[in-house]
């Protein structure tokens, strides 16, 4: 039955992530993101682990792909399909992927083949939540300041310069 | 259930990843195959988790780690992305070239000149 469920979110994952970097579209390719995540939040959720597929659908779908979308939205994305999306050097990685694909895969079989999987429920947040703040509290301290230190960085980034902003504030001063 | 199918669609959507970054041309598209390569790794480690039962819920724990570095990621991403489109006013990875090293044909040209 898990089985069944991961298979059909996996295959779900798979096209939509498939479509993701093929769609030239811009917009849709964004779109069948959140197809991809969500699907990839399922196999989470076969596999017990319900905590990480709603804090998945929460962060993914919830903030990440609405920032994609407001990105897309200030860079003037076009909504007609862009022939140019794609590289001329696009076999070329399709290439790279596929022997990567087969080196990882044949790894992974070899090593894992026969290995088998328990149906035990233990990703309630409850459980999670117990060992983040009983074993892994200084990693989660540390990636409070990682997150603090990524904030100050996109203020940093995203404020325009001085100059420019006493350039801005004096045209404006003349127009008044 | 085997261990190996979540390992082998780990494979499979990293893989979809690598083709995204090496293929996409606009760095907004590249961002998004950055999201998908982080979700594989996400679902090796819950596989592995759900594998070994090590009663301290490692492979989950790191998987929220991991979705909290890709919020971070992609936030400072978006903010080069947005400062590259203000400068040029273009998104195109490949065209953007300010930092590219001077080609020796370029110097030759410069010294015959």
């Amino acid at each position: 039955m898990t089985t069944a469920l991961f298979s059909v979110a996996g295959a779900v994952a798979v096209l939509a992530s498939v479509l993701v970097v093929t769609s030239r579209r811009i917009v849709h390719a964004a779109l069948w993101l959140v197809v991809a995540l969500g699907a990839v939040a399922g196999c989470f959720g076969a596999l017990h682990a319900e905590f990480v597929a709603l804090v998945q659908i929460l962060v993914y779908v919830g903030a990440i792909v609405v920032l994609v979308l407001f990105a897309l939205m200030l860079t003037k994305a076009p909504m007609n399909p862009l022939p140019g999306l794609t590289t001329g050097r696009s076999p070329f990685a399709a290439v790279v992927a596929a022997v990567l694909a087969l080196i990882l895969g044949a790894g992974v079989v070899l090593a894992f083949g026969n290995e088998k999987v328990k149906p035990v429920t233990h990703g309630s947040a409850t459980d999670v939540g117990t060992e983040i703040f009983k074993v892994w509290v200084l990693p989660f301290e540390v990636l409070s300041v990682l997150l603090l230190a990524a904030l100050i960085g996109a203020i940093a980034l995203s404020q325009r310069k001085l100059s420019e902003r006493s350039d801005k504030l004096s045209s404006s001063e003349k127009e008044d | 259930m085997p261990l190996i199918v979540p390992l082998l669609l780990a494979v499979v959507l990293f893989c979809i990843g690598v083709y995204g970054v090496l293929a996409r041309r606009n760095a907004i598209t590249m961002l998004m195959s950055f999201e998908l390569m982080l979700n594989a790794v996400n679902l090796n480690l819950v596989a592995f988790d759900a594998w070994r039962l090590d009663g301290l819920a490692t492979g989950q724990t790191l998987a929220v780690f991991v979705i909290t570095l890709a919020a971070a990621e992609i936030g400072l991403g978006l903010a080069i992305v947005l400062l590259l489109f203000r400068g040029h006013g273009h998104v195109d990875a490949d065209s953007a070239r300010d930092l590219v090293e001077v080609d020796a044909v370029q110097q030759e040209k410069g010294a015959a000149t």
